[in-house]
């Protein structure tokens, strides 16, 4: 069994001291000049350490220093380093580590960081290998994290010994931080990574079995095809619970993107904000989104091209969230975020709103807007 | 106070007993049936000639052959190998409500074993006359006007609940309309589950999480023309009742839904809040559960369905009806929904929830509420106080009967979860728990419900073995994740082994014919 381990080890220094994210020089020297701790080894070392009694069987294959061998060296693990040791290190060092890590045929990647850091690793393996996140960064939309340290730890010794067999892909995810920092949030849906299934871990909840999720995420495609209405237009938003859908109809589907459909042909594919207003024009259309990444947004992260605008044209009314039951328990009782960046939309989205689940049956469910 | 007794030196007995086929030899038998003597056979003649043709085997039954002893020692083993149900702290049951089931009306049940549900109603007058009366009781505990004890079980009663749903709406003319039905998170998944069987799309309401119970915002969001009704239970599984519970059935109600009350475990109500006075058009008991009888595999259940007189005329037939001078089955009901279960119900079920509920008069059902609550919040003081425990939903306001409680706190902590300490209570000689129906929605769930039949020692021992065990989680997690360690059974390593059909089979000659092998020689 070989399992690649890289820690990000400045990934969360600036959420203590009020910054939003270290990704870029200035601002991680800002953090450490207002006393940022590292706290990203810490919790590497949690999720290590639910290893430590499989030590002798595991082959450890990590990078030099606190990217992981001093980790790795303090819990009384011996392993191979790879990269050259460097004062400062950088997320080209991530990127590098997992390439190599790709190459050398590990079964498992494990890794501590935030959005950034999954991004990294998703740019060097895409979908290749496996990989499980230990949450270490100050905001984390991405669904490859476990929910906690301990967790990502136990999904990975349960992956390499064949107790979990199923993958899931989870959302790469990740906010543009210099404009995050000015106050604006727009989350880029990157992709997706395969992570080893087991709900209770990767999640902390029980939800259903992954077989279970994707019956159901066929059954609410059935639903909305059978729903669908003559001569309108039903713009489908991005993720991976809107591809049976498109599936089913046929049609080619954008996972990272939106598309268009009109009496179940494709009208356009991969959509910015700019076309669906000319597109719909303001004829009647509906919009089908899901939750997108770990927070819960149905708006505002990973389909930015869904605006403010775009909502209002289309209306509140003419809104299908759909979600697997595994999705909305994930939330931890959380309500579902809106966050278009138009304060008035936004507010329009309080209150309660039906999630379709499977073909018969909706959950009545607590949206917020930002 | 007494000290609280942990059994330390628990030790279930662990026989790796084969099934009963494996223990057959050909040719031996258990016991040796006298041959009739000469006479008499020649006096009967060939009696099996008078058998119907197409009554008669083919081939001789494939029945294990043992002696008695050995059978004896068999069924001896595999009761040792259980923790006794209804005997045992079963207080781990939580939404199952699990009591001490009176052996008298065990006994008392025996004498309608001959009692044949064929035989004529005039021959049966004793037992139609304990269906009268219990319905009876039913109507004043609950306020509904109607009973049927026909469905076999709680998940039976609120099938046949849709299904009189379903025939309201139909005979007003508006069931294509009305196609939805609204319930909560926190019900008993049955209540989602039947209604959506009877072809209802389902709306589920998730609790806020200060109140444990659904914003009436999230129901007026839920309610339109095309709800059909609201099946809920409350106190919901987390325990917590909802106060509004009135609102909520007039909601419904206003929008043309009828309102169902799932009270399966009714044990913190009894003599104090009735569905009729909340305005529900209709509720179900278990009477395997809150009426003392035995449930689980102790015996077969009743689920008591209980309606307003506006849907009586929908209820299954045959109703048991009383002229003034003798009772009778009345099958003359012709917008009934029909038979959900042959003949009349289980009546040795009845015959013994009727005795029980006379044994404890008024007063008594009252006391059953009160101790139950009582219990319930003297357990939950207790458990709470375990570090590493926490309650989700309604801080710091009282439960009813029963509490979902998690381990979410110690499994982070020292990654010993829920599923761990189930099996590790087992080690102590005490039933493992209910964690939560799914979806876990509380997260390394269990639920605790300590009816009225538990002693304060009871209590004290259930609250000092799961202190233990998160001591011990803390001291030694992997010794908690291995365990059991003194059980009959060991943790299960491969679940998905157990759901392979290629391997398993629910008899033992589906078995060998999965496996081609030869079905051992007839004697
Ligand atoms: C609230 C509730 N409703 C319905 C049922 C279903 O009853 P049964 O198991 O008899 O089908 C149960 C039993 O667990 C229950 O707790």
């Amino acid at each position: 069994m070989k399992l690649g381990f890289i820690v990000n080890p400045i990934a969360g220094m600036g959420g203590k001291v009020g910054l939003k994210g270290t990704d870029g020089k200035e601002v991680l020297e800002k953090a450490i000049r207002l006393g940022a701790k590292p706290e990203s080894p810490i919790k590497a070392k949690k999720a290590l350490e639910v290893l430590k009694p499989y030590m002798d069987e595991i082959e450890l294959i990590t990078c030099h220093g606190s990217m992981g061998e001093e980790e790795a060296t303090d819990l009384g693990f011996k392993p191979r380093v790879i990269g050259e040791r460097k004062d400062k290190v950088g997320p080209e060092d991530t990127e590098e580590a997992a390439k190599l890590m790709l190459d050398m045929g590990v079964d498992l990647l494990l890794f501590a960081g935030g959005d950034g850091t999954a991004r990294n690793v998703y740019n060097a393996i895409g979908d290749k290998l496996p990989v499980i996140g230990i949450p270490a960064g100050v905001k984390i939309h991405s669904a490859v994290y476990a929910n906690h340290p301990r967790s990502a730890g136990e999904v990975a010794l349960k992956y390499l010994r064949g107790e979990i067999k199923t993958i899931r892909e989870a959302e790469v995810m990740d906010i543009d931080e210099e404009a995050f920092r000015k106050g604006q949030v727009t989350a880029k849906l990157y992709g997706y990574m395969r992570v080893p299934y087991e709900r209770q871990l990767v999640q902390s909840l029980k939800a259903g079995r992954p077989e279970q999720e994707e019956a159901a995420q066929d059954a609410v495609a059935d639903r909305i095809i059978d729903e669908m209405e003559p001569d309108v237009f039903y713009i489908i938003g991005s993720g991976t619970s809107t591809r049976p859908i498109m599936e089913k109809l046929g049609l080619p589907n954008t996972l990272l993107g939106i598309d268009i459909v009109k009496n179940k042909e494709l009208v356009a594919s991969d959509v910015g904000e700019k076309d669906i207003l000319r597109i719909i024009n303001g004829q009647k259309a509906k919009i089908i989104v899901t939750i997108i990444g770990g927070q819960g947004y149905i708006f505002g992260r990973g389909n930015q091209q869904l605006s403010g605008e775009v909502i209002k044209m289309v209306g509140k009314e003419n809104i299908r969230i759909i979600a697997t039951k595994g999705k909305i328990v994930s939330l931890g009782g959380q309500p579902i975020l809106v966050d278009t960046g138009d304060d008035e939309v936004n507010r329009m989205f309080n209150g309660y709103m039906r999630v379709i689940t499977s073909y018969n049956e909706e959950i009545m469910y607590r949206v917020k807007g930002l | 106070m007494a000290k609280v007794k942990i059994r330390e030196n628990y030790h279930q007995a662990r026989w790796d007993e084969p099934i009963i086929y494996e223990l057959s030899t050909p040719g031996e038998r258990g016991i040796l049936v006298p041959q009739p003597e000469r006479e008499i056979r020649e006096e009967a003649g060939d009696i099996l000639s008078k058998l119907p043709e197409n009554m008669l085997r083919k081939e001789k039954p494939n029945l294990p052959e043992i002696s008695q002893k050995h059978v004896l020692a068999h069924y001896l083993h595999l009761s040792q190998e259980t923790l006794g149900s209804n005997l045992n702290n079963d207080i781990s049951q939580g939404t199952c409500t699990m009591k001490y089931n009176p052996r008298i009306n065990e006994k008392l049940a025996t004498l309608i074993h001959e009692v044949h549900p064929l035989q004529d109603e005039s021959t049966i007058q004793g037992l139609l006359s304990i269906y009268y009366r219990f319905e009876h009781m039913l109507k004043e505990i609950s306020g509904m006007d109607k009973f049927t004890f026909q469905p076999g079980g709680g998940s039976h009663a609120v099938y046949t609940a849709a299904s009189i749903i379903r025939a309201y709406h139909e005979s007003r003319g508006e069931l294509e309309q009305r196609n939805e039905v609204i319930t909560t998170i926190f019900s008993h998944p049955c209540d989602a589950a039947t209604p959506s069987t009877a072809g209802f799309k389902i709306i589920t309401l998730y609790p806020n999480e200060e109140t444990g119970v659904p914003d009436v915002e999230a129901l007026k969001e839920a309610v339109s023309e095309r709800t059909a009704a609201l099946f809920i239970t409350n106190p919901e599984d987390t325990g917590i009742y909802n106060p509004i519970i009135d609102e909520f059935v007039k909601i419904v109600q206003e929008a043309g839904g009828l309102c169902f009350y799932d009270q399966a475990n009714a044990n913190g109500m009894l003599g104090i809040a009735r569905a009729r006075e909340a305005g529900f058009d209709m509720c179900h008991f278990n009477v395997h559960k809150t009426f003392g009888t035995p449930h689980g595999c102790s015996g077969p259940g009743t689920g008591a369905l209980g309606v307003r007189s506006h849907l009586a005329k929908f209820l299954p037939v045959p109703t048991v009806e009383y002229d003034g001078e003798k009772y009778y089955l009345d099958y003359d009901r012709p917008e009934s929904i029909g038979k959900v279960r042959g003949f009349f119900g289980v009546a040795p079920v009845i015959l013994k929830a009727y005795c029980w509920t006379m044994m404890m008069g008024a007063d008594g059902l009252r006391e059953v509420a009160e101790i139950s609550v009582l219990n319930n919040n003297y357990l939950q003081k207790k458990i709470e106080a375990i570090d590493g425990v926490e309650t989700w939903y309604a801080e710091g306001r009282r439960r009813l009967e029963q509490v979902r409680y998690n381990w979410r706190k110690l499994y982070e902590e020292t990654g010993v979860g829920t599923d761990d300490i189930m099996r590790r209570i087992g080690d102590y000689g005490i039933q493992h728990y209910w964690t939560s129906h799914h979806p876990w929605v509380v997260p390394e769930p269990f639920t605790l419900e300590p009816c009225e039949t538990y002693s304060k020692a009871d209590l004290d021992e259930y609250a000092a073995v799961l202190e233990r065990i998160a001591e011990e989680a803390r001291k030694d997690p992997d010794f908690v994740k291995a365990s059991p360690h003194k059980c009959a059974s060991h943790v299960i390593a491969k679940p998905e082994e157990l759901n392979d059909p290629s391997k398993w089979a629910l008899t033992w000659r589906a078995y060998l014919k999965k496996h081609k092998k030869e079905e051992p020689s007839l004697g």
